[in-house]
């Protein structure tokens, strides 16, 4: 298959998971709609990695995978935190900077 | 040829398939799973590329650990509010217009862009190369990366410790 089916699907991916971001009220849904686009972003540096012959692209994903979980990690101990003070996990909910 | 091009289809509709179940779904748990399914599939995408050891890490890391992390959180905020763990969606409309716009953009992007179509051969291992580039020239990369899950690490234990 070649480099261009990589990335047609990777930026289907990538659409898909901006409407999840878009349209959830949940935070944690909001959360997995970021998942799906950085998953479609590694899809797209693997894929040049591949077809260009560079390890760097690689090399990259392995750093991006890493970054992403640690934000999952933090994002999720937020959305507890918030649970405790607000009793609430839909985003719209979360506007008391609004003054 | 035709074989990595029926894996390739495969992957792409399970993919495409669990990601838009992952947006779609009103059971939250239900979405975990397949976001789970999701990553699955981007892991043999990545074998089809030849990337082994990234499949291996995304199986470990993204499918083990964050659907992990993400169905704890679940588990312990609905005992926090008690309350069912459906979830509501809003602005469908707007968000499959920005989505529908912007997938046509790179689309158009990607079509008119000249991609090489012929895949290199591989010269050796992409697993050994990978670690020797890691620990040559993106060595200072790695000690940043352990810092930073540290930091995470750290951080997340601050927010969610138990209240005293």
């Amino acid at each position: 298959m070649g480099l261009q089916g990589y990335l047609v699907l990777a930026a289907v991916v990538f659409c898909i998971g901006l409407f999840g971001v878009i349209t959830r009220r949940n935070t944690v849904g909001i959360l997995l709609g970021i998942e799906l686009m950085l998953n479609a972003v590694n899809i797209n540096l693997v894929a040049f990695s591949r077809f260009h012959g560079e390890i760097a692209g690689m090399v990259f994903t392995l750093f991006t995978i890493s970054v992403t979980v640690a934000e999952v990690a933090l994002g999720l101990a937020l959305v507890i935190l918030l649970f405790r003070t607000r009793r609430t996990i839909l985003a719209d909910h979360i506007d008391w900077l609004k003054g | 040829m035709t074989l990595s091009v029926a894996a390739f289809w495969c992957l792409a509709i399970v993919l495409v398939g669990s990601a838009l179940a992952v947006v779609l779904t009103k059971n939250l748990f239900h979405s975990v799973l397949w976001l789970a399914l999701a990553l699955t599939g981007t892991a043999g995408l990545f074998l089809t590329l030849d990337a082994e050891f990234l499949a291996a890490v995304q199986l470990l890391l993204y499918a083990g650990g964050v659907i992990t992390i993400v169905v704890f959180a679940i588990v312990v905020t609905e005992r926090l509010v008690a309350e069912r763990i459906t979830q509501s969606s809003r602005r469908i409309g707007a968000g499959a217009l920005l989505a529908a716009t912007l997938l046509a953009a790179l689309l158009r992007i990607i079509t008119r862009a000249s991609v090489t179509e012929v895949r290199p051969a591989m010269t050796d291992d992409t697993t050994f190369r990978m670690g020797e580039t890691l620990l040559t020239r993106h060595a200072m990369s790695l000690e940043l990366l352990a810092v930073l899950l540290l930091a995470s690490l750290i951080g997340a234990i601050y927010f969610a410790r138990p209240e005293d």
